[in-house]
């Protein structure tokens, strides 16, 4: 590796975005592909559903705006406070706030459709009768003639289903689905069954959990076409002075920089599994304190097919378009003319003899 | 101008690294002059918000700061600091010739009434840094402006000066009050706005600091209201911990009545800063934060204190 030149790379130099680079990435369904413009997009709960963040970055030069979690039910979240800064990072714990299903399909989705940028819209339910209300409610709104152009395609608003696994099911004793195989698949599985076929359905991981490479084993099994790694881990912080937690309900999800080397390790585990032939082969989304252009590089070295930006946007709200130029010149700098190039490749290295 | 500042339309906000062309002191606060064209398109009211340190700052989050004054002729946007934690205590050591990230303009601003209406300005700490230009926009609309400015102690009051520059230029009383008397009369500002609201003609009050203090300010309009007869209208910008400050994260909530009657979980950030203190839940808000109201639109069963 040439240190010098690296270090010009997403860094204090601006990448010259004449320099062309495929930076776009496919995601495959059961009865279709959908191909995104490029491989960088919010997170979810990061961007709410794109609109607030227009004045500050090109949405349709993303490969989506990941929305907010919906939920059936508007939900008025927490009590405040509901966030605390940390070394690199933040607390949250929102509660999953929002208007509902049908409030984002009469206001949010159209918005995103109109501005003819796509979405990734993020669902979640208590249970999972929720979660297959929502998906149906959603493939009603995105049918074939419907005004938010054909699902999946390159026409539509659509481009995928994000399930936020990370909520707790309250059928089973508030346990987190994303904690135990069984409920993550079943989810899963009523996910995909209710969503149509030509849109992929990507399950969102936690990492608060012993075995990844197990839960995504069966969230794959059941059905998912693509992982998302990761969401928020659990936290905690306390203002000294008062001598009390910071947060109105003690525990918050923790995000940004910090968990870098987490979502890295997730992303690298998983993707080791499926280079052994012991998953099966999906595209992985890396998610997960991504700052720069070289953050998000980590990810795809590691495995990740895409990435998406999420607390960072909140200092920077133009960083999801950066972190796509910054990525870009990554790849030009390994020699590389599409984004697909580079995904792995840090597990090619550690197989044919690890750091030179 | 002739046109109250309420009306004028709001700036598209954008994302800036701008100059700081003054960096001194207002009294026991930093004050920031920033050269940018669109920022200086700030009105009354609204607020930026500031990065941290640079591209590696271990610290995320922008901070929030309501703006003191902006000159769109002169292209600048001024701000006041208290160094509080370890972000604006950074801020607040910038110097002239340092560059600052800056989002704005945000969020929503003071509403003035029309011309021969009458508005008084209630700040409390830092929260009277915008008052002197927003009394300055008032004058210039023709409509007759008093103000209460006051502080937990001397220190801690802000643009005395600059208030009266403006406010006393135009026949208009400025009360100024700390709770420990070391300035001005001794006690809250609502001990002073009661008797500016004992008049009976309508007002506008436009009041910024502390929650504590605007929920006192809200139930000191009520009660005014109440006794003479005649209307007050109170115009609060809320200080909520924001992480974004531009709505795509929800921390800034708190709860607020809607045109509906519904109580909803609102984000200060783009419904406020400024918001009617008759439709805000006082009852829910503390001083560590908001809890959500049983009766809120989408409150888990039960409630959530
Ligand atoms: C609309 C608005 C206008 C403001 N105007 C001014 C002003 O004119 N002058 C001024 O000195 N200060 C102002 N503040 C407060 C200032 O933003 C806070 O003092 C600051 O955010 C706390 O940061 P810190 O680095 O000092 O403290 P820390 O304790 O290090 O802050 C850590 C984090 O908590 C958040 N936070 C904690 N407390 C608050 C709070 N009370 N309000 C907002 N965010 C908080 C910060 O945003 C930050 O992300 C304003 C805040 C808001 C929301
Ligand atoms: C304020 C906030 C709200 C979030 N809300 C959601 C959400 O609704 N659904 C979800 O799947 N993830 C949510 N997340 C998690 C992010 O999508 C992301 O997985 C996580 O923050 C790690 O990425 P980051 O370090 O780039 O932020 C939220 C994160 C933050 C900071
Ligand atoms: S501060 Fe992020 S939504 Fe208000």
């Amino acid at each position: 590796m040439s240190a010098p030149a690296a270090a010009s790379v997403g860094g204090a130099t601006a990448p010259d975005p004449a320099a062309a680079v495929d930076m776009s990435v496919r995601l495959t369904a059961p009865a279709g592909t959908v191909d995104l413009a490029a491989g960088v997009l919010t997170a979810s709960g990061c961007a709410a559903a794109g609109r607030e963040l227009d004045p500050y970055l090109d949405l349709t030069t993303l490969g989506g705006v990941v929305t907010k979690t919906i939920m059936r039910g508007a939900r008025s979240g927490r009590p405040t406070p509901r966030m605390a800064e940390t070394p690199s990072g933040m607390l949250n714990s929102i509660g999953l706030q929002g208007p509902g299903i049908a409030h984002f399909l009469a206001h949010d989705l159209p918005w995103v459709a109109e501005r003819g940028a796509r979405a990734v819209v993020s669902v979640a339910g208590e249970d999972v009768e929720e979660f297959v209300d929502i998906a149906r409610t959603l493939r009603a709104a995105t049918s074939d003639d419907g005004p938010l152009g054909r699902p999946g395609t390159d026409g539509g608003v659509l481009a995928a289903v994000e399930v936020n696994i990370s909520c707790p099911n309250v059928a089973n004793r508030g346990l987190v689905f994303a904690c135990d195989p069984g409920s993550a698949a079943e989810v899963v599985a009523a996910v995909r069954a209710a969503t149509d076929p030509r849109v992929p359905v990507l399950a969102k991981l936690s990492p608060d959990v012993t075995d990844i490479v197990a839960i995504a084993r069966s969230v794959l099994a059941a059905g998912a076409d693509g992982l998302v790694m990761v969401n928020t881990l659990l936290g905690v912080a306390i203002d000294v002075d008062r001598g009390a937690p910071v947060l109105s309900r003690v525990t918050g999800g923790l995000s940004g920089p910090a968990i870098r080397p987490v979502a890295v390790r997730c992303v690298w585990q998983v993707t080791a599994a499926m280079r052994a032939g012991l998953l099966p082969t999906v595209p992985v989304v890396g998610v997960g304190g991504v700052r720069t252009g070289r953050d998000a590089a980590e990810l795809v070295l590691a495995g990740a097919s895409a990435v998406q930006v999420g607390t960072v946007t909140f200092g920077d709200p133009g960083a999801p378009a950066r972190v796509r130029d910054e990525l870009a010149a990554v790849v030009r700098h390994h020699g590389l003319g599409s984004l697909a190039g580079l995904v792995g490749r840090a597990h090619d290295a550690v197989r044919d003899g690890g750091h030179p | 101008m002739s046109a109250p500042a309420g009306v004028l339309p709001a700036a598209r906000p954008a994302q800036v690294t701008a100059p700081v062309v003054v960096a001194d002191r207002l009294g026991g606060y930093a004050h920031l002059v920033i050269a940018d064209p669109v920022l200086a398109q700030a009105l009354p009211g609204q607020f930026v918000a500031v990065a941290v340190g640079d591209r590696q700052s271990s610290m995320l989050l922008r901070r929030a700061f309501s703006v003191h004054r902006a000159d769109p002729a002169a292209g600048t946007l001024e701000v006041v600091v208290a160094a509080h934690g370890a972000g604006t205590a950074w801020i607040a050591g910038r110097r002239a010739g340092d560059e600052l990230d800056v989002v704005g303009p945000l969020g929503t601003r003071f509403v003035l009434p029309p011309a021969g209406g009458r508005v008084v300005l209630v700040g409390g700490g830092y929260g009277s840094a915008p008052f002197a230009w927003t009394a300055q926009a008032a004058v210039a609309a023709g409509v007759r402006v008093d103000a209460v400015v006051g502080a937990g102690d001397a220190d801690r009051l802000c643009d005395v000066d600059g208030v009266r520059a403006v406010v006393g230029a135009a026949g208009g009383q400025v009360l100024v009050t700390t709770d420990d008397g070391s300035a001005g009369e001794p006690g809250r500002v609502t001990d002073a706005l009661a008797r500016l609201l004992e008049e009976p003609v309508p007002t506008t009050v436009a009041a910024c600091g502390p929650m504590a203090m605007l929920a006192a300010v809200a139930r000191t309009a009520a009660a005014a209201q109440e006794r003479t007869g005649a209307p007050v209208d109170v115009q609060v910008a809320v200080e909520e911990a924001m992480a974004c400050g531009i709505g795509i994260c929800m921390t800034c909530v708190l709860p607020v009545r809607g045109a509906d009657g519904a109580t909803r979980m609102v984000r200060a950030c783009t419904d406020g800063p400024v918001i009617d203190a008759a439709a805000v839940r006082w009852d829910c808000v503390g001083a560590h934060g908001a809890s959500v109201p049983a009766d809120a639109v989408g409150a888990p069963e039960g409630g959530a204190a």
